[in-house]
């Protein structure tokens, strides 16, 4: 296990020392975004904004004007929905070079309730014109979209999630990572899963659970959900008889939106099930409780697939 | 571009501000003429501004007057003597900023722009129409001169907020001007940026409210009460300087005097009259966002004009 916002501090930390135009703003939740890091060693470049996520979005587009890479970090329910407006206008619009990093995405923020449960923000950033929005699913993944995020010009997007997560993988696994190309985790020809963030690590687990029975599952880590990867979507529309999207967000606007669009629009009649939060707000409650609940777990996953294939 | 200080209106005479002339007056050439003269010119500027923005608007059949007249003369002072900026060079990492927080006010800033030379005056009458540069509220994506996209109101203190702190980092002495609207004021936002350019000291920043006492549903103090504007900027951290926002000198002097104050930022309280220059448009809050008619324009044009002559036989 690894958690992925040490990756997320330690990374920054890293482009800090190579890149003198990186700035790092935090709205009094650096100790849990780990911005913490950037900090301690860069202070005169970090900007504690207090709790004014606004005041701390439209601050982040005017050091971008003057040719500063602005990351932006707070909890994904303040980083997106209550500043909305502020990355529409200042960020999105204005094609500002900012980077909003969010952390303690999806309903595995537990215990603090629906409140902190951000349910929406993929669909909130992907309808954004000018926006890209990623996903990564562990700490070794986080580290190398940060640094890409860092380097590609405009508005980019980033949630993870709270708690540690398992190591999918090694350095030498990320040498082509791309933001806008999935990656194929694991071949398979029955069915494919395509995933992002937290759900990954579930969805690899529920193929190695269904390959014992039998099924050959393909997994696509869609760690990019706006550029979406379309070509890959189509591959796997070409070679495998279902698809289910898997993500820690609700059906709506998110992954299970973005790959349905293109399912459709490509006069798709494969078996597809989006598979996520269903329109609803969570409880509190241990993560793997209300993954359980939810239906956001490697057995669900297991469930749904089956079903589709039989 | 050649410096010009008029050191008449300065508090302290041996400021050494950023007083840059830009193009139209003087074009870099340090004025020979009086003072007096000189505001005389600006205050022309004025009512050429003016008659942009009733032309842009009644040919844009939209837009809002109300508020783009009450900016005029802040916006002349900022454009035409006080900014140091290059039209030919836009991007010049060197230049003070303006954000226009009010975007709404966006025909003066244009037209500002456009006699400053940062694109065709002809543009102007392209406001708002379709596949045309001037869009209805800034945009700085493709608007040459426009620093920050607005139209949403609260959002331009804490941009500027970010250029003054990438200033500060990169120990530019630059400095950075945005205008808010008083109603704008309303939005919870300002007040966050207003804490934050007081908490980093942001002396190199200096806000302008135009406060013109009205907005869409009446009067300021019956909408939502602001009173007491100063009370309230200095409570924040800010100096605070009120003049009279039609008065060219009192707004040189007031600029000029934010450029001086260490430590904190400045917010300059413009006393406008919304409708400023067309007597039926005065206080009139039926011309918040409402376009001249064909009769309405005629009128206005006709009294600009007369200004325009009035002022034009003292030079």
């Amino acid at each position: 296990m690894a958690n992925p916002r040490d990756a997320y501090g330690e990374t920054l930390v890293e482009l800090g020392g190579k890149l003198q135009n990186i700035v790092v703003l935090d709205a009094d939740l650096s100790k849990s975004t780990k911005t913490i890091l950037f900090a301690k060693k860069f202070p005169e470049r970090f900007f504690e904004m207090g709790i004014a996520e606004a005041n701390m979005i439209s601050t982040a587009a005017g050091l971008a004007s003057c040719g500063k890479i602005p990351f932006a970090s707070t909890f994904a329910v303040f980083a997106t929905g209550r500043v909305y407006d502020q990355i529409r206008i200042d960020v999105a619009y204005s094609e500002a070079n900012v980077k909003i990093f969010a952390t303690h995405g999806g309903i595995s923020v537990g215990k603090d309730g629906a409140s902190h449960q951000m349910i929406e923000d993929l669909a909130l950033m992907r309808v954004l014109p000018n926006m890209t929005v990623l996903a990564p699913s562990d700490a070794m993944e986080t580290r190398c979209l940060v640094r890409l995020m860092a380097t590609t010009e405009g508005p980019v997007y980033a949630r993870i999630g709270r708690a540690n997560a398992p190591v999918l993988y090694k350095k030498e696994d990320m040498g082509n990572i791309e933001i806008g190309k999935g990656l194929m985790v694991r071949d398979g020809s029955d069915a494919t899963l395509i995933a992002c963030g937290t759900m990954v690590d579930q969805a690899v687990d529920a193929a190695e659970r269904l390959s014992k029975s039998g099924m050959s599952v393909r997994v696509v880590d869609m760690h990019t959900i706006k550029p979406l990867d379309i070509t890959l979507v189509l591959k796997c529309l070409k070679e495998t008889n279902a698809i289910v999207t898997v993500e820690e967000h609700s059906v709506i606007g998110g992954l299970g939106g973005a790959v349905s669009e293109v399912l459709a629009e490509n006069g798709s009649r494969v078996d597809f099930k989006r598979i996520g939060v269903q329109d609803i707000f969570c409880e509190s409650g241990e993560p793997e409780e209300l993954f359980e609940k939810y239906g956001l777990n490697a057995s669900h996953i297991v469930k749904t697939v089956k079903k589709l294939l039989k | 571009m050649t410096p010009v200080f008029y050191t008449k209106y300065l508090h302290k005479k041996n400021i050494q501000g950023t007083c840059f002339n830009s193009q139209l007056l003087g074009r870099g050439e340090p004025l020979k003429q009086q003072d007096e003269e000189f505001i005389r010119k600006l205050d022309l500027m004025a009512v050429k501004i003016r008659k942009h923005v009733i032309e842009m608007l009644y040919r844009a059949k939209s837009g809002h007057p109300g508020g783009s007249l009450s900016a005029v003369e802040a916006i002349v002072v900022l454009y035409f003597h006080h900014m140091k900026h290059n039209p030919q060079n836009p991007k010049d990492p060197n230049r003070d900023r303006f954000v226009l927080s009010k975007g709404h006010a966006a025909p003066t800033l244009y037209a500002a722009l456009a006699e400053c030379g940062y694109f065709d005056i002809k543009e102007l009458h392209l406001l708002r129409q379709i596949n045309c540069m001037l869009q209805g509220h800034p945009v700085c994506t493709h608007i040459p001169g426009v620093e920050a996209s607005t139209g949403s109101l609260g959002h331009g203190l804490s941009f500027a907020n970010g250029i003054a702190l990438a200033g500060k980092l990169d120990k530019k002495d630059y400095r950075v001007y945005v205008m808010v609207g008083d109603g704008e004021t309303n939005e919870g936002q300002i007040w966050e940026a207003a804490a934050s350019a007081a908490h980093y000291r942001l002396d190199n920043l200096t806000g302008l409210l135009d406060r013109n006492f009205l907005q869409i549903d009446g009067k300021t103090e019956d909408v939502l009460r602001l009173e007491s504007v100063r009370d309230r900027w200095s409570s924040f951290g800010w100096n605070v300087i009120e003049v009279n926002g039609h008065n060219i000198a009192e707004i040189i002097d007031a600029l000029l005097s934010a450029s001086e104050q260490k430590n904190q930022p400045t917010m300059i309280v413009l006393n406008t009259v919304k409708g400023k220059g067309v007597s039926f448009m005065e206080n009139n809050i039926d011309f918040h966002g409402v376009p001249p008619n064909e009769m309405e324009y005629t009128l206005a044009m006709k009294e600009l004009n007369a200004a325009q002559k009035a002022l034009e036989a003292t030079l």
